[in-house]
């Protein structure tokens, strides 16, 4: 079974941003994404989840080492400054590298 | 007090309280899809009933009346109550909206009144909720290319409170009178219901927004106390002078009295990203929205029977 590893970027943003960002995910050359609701509380204070305008998601998208590095500038220069964002990336091991 | 009031108290309670009570999200979605689509069609099956005539001018006044209220609301903020420019824009775009939640508390406190209205107030709901918004966006940027204008206008025509209420609408307009029946058991004999949970968890969501009047609570408690008499007088006077009812007053003086916080707080997340949501949203939710609930509401009724008499 072929496995290989890729750079798994995790964003956790308002959802607000979920629609836009996932756009442009797409466009940064991501072949795909996964997106589940989430809540928790950090610098921006405790964001409930309890409505569409206080909620947050987790998106994640596995990809190559060149489209995460796109993706951390453009998470950084586009919204860091105004909304509340949270990246992060590790390494892991996929299977079918050849998907992401 | 009209009793759906106590269930929006319950929750404030609770709330303060920090009782484990919770309406799970995906039903609070449900009571308030029910309720738009409630007002949408109660408005279209009244506008089948009784086919208005001179609707246009009215609909031309009342948009125009959104297009106002930011100019009005604008200056306040931004010189008395000292916002930053993005802030003081977001909070006119907020007010100059409409909240459909307080609309709905309307037509209840009326409903217990025996106050009949006019059959297009849901369409002035409609009319009102967006062109304050776009006024805000330009109050805060300009015309700026910068700004997305056509992701933006799908977002705000397309969001659901205007394709339910709409979609509502058009569908009792179309039914009319007669071939409603069936629907009537969910949409109009659940009003009160729905609208009694949906309230009690506005409750709960006010009481964390009050929380966060700790910081700027001084100009926040005084735009969301001081604002929606004003605005609710130059909607009721406007209401007087287009031949309202004293129903239909009424309702005009709480569309312009109340404060978008679904619509407007998207829109501007969007388009005005370094507007701080949490003061509109604060002065809206947590202050505005009480407000009109417990005082607002009975007091609109009081100027409209004055301005009638």
């Amino acid at each position: 079974m072929p496995s290989d590893t890729r750079r798994i970027v995790t964003i956790i943003c308002e959802s607000i941003l979920e629609s836009p960002l996932c756009d442009e995910l797409i466009e940064l050359g991501a072949t795909g994404y996964t997106v589940t609701n989430a809540r928790g509380s950090g610098s921006r204070g405790k964001r409930s989840a309890r409505w569409e305008t206080s909620g947050n998601v987790r998106i994640e998208v596995i990809c190559n080492a060149e489209i995460a590095a796109r993706v951390k500038t453009h998470v950084h220069d586009k919204y860091y400054e105004n909304y509340a964002v949270v990246l992060f990336e590790i390494e892991g091991v996929v299977l079918r590298p050849d998907k992401f | 007090m009209d009793p759906v009031v106590w269930f929006f108290v319950l929750g404030l309670i609770a709330g303060f309280a920090r009782s484990d009570l919770r309406i799970p999200p995906a039903i609070y979605e449900l009571l308030s899809i029910v309720l738009l689509l409630s007002i949408g069609l109660k408005g279209g099956v009244e506008l089948a009933r009784s086919p208005f005539d001179g609707i246009a001018l009215q609909a031309a006044a009342v948009i125009l009346l959104g297009l106002s209220i930011p100019f009005l609301v604008f200056p306040l903020a931004y010189y008395v109550a000292r916002l930053k420019r993005p802030d003081a824009a977001s909070v006119a775009a907020h007010y100059g909206s409409v909240s459909v939640a307080t609309y709905a508390v309307g037509v209840s406190y009326l409903g217990t009144r025996s106050v009949s209205y006019d059959s297009q107030l849901p369409l002035f709901l409609v009319l009102l909720e967006i062109p304050a918004i776009v006024v805000g966006i330009v109050l805060a940027r300009g015309i700026s290319r910068q700004t997305r204008w056509s992701s933006l206008a799908h977002e705000i025509l397309f969001g659901k409170s205007i394709v339910l209420l709409v979609g509502g609408l058009f569908i009792g307009w179309v039914a009319g009178p007669e071939r409603i029946g069936s629907l009537e058991p969910l949409f109009f004999d659940l009003f009160k219901g729905v609208l009694a949970v949906f309230l009690l968890e506005m409750g709960l969501i006010a009481s964390s927004q009050t929380r966060e009047l700790r910081s700027r609570a001084l100009s926040i408690l005084a735009i969301g106390l001081l604002l929606p008499v004003p605005l609710a007088l130059a909607g009721a006077l406007l209401g007087t002078a287009l031949g309202l009812s004293v129903g239909g007053t009424t309702l005009l003086a709480v569309l312009s009295g109340s404060a978008s916080y679904i619509a407007a707080p998207a829109a501007m997340r969007i388009a005005v990203p370094d507007a701080n949501p949490s003061i509109s949203l604060t002065a809206s939710l947590g202050v505005t929205f009480p407000f009109n609930v417990f005082f607002g509401v009975p007091l609109y009724l009081q100027i409209a029977e004055w301005l009638h008499s």
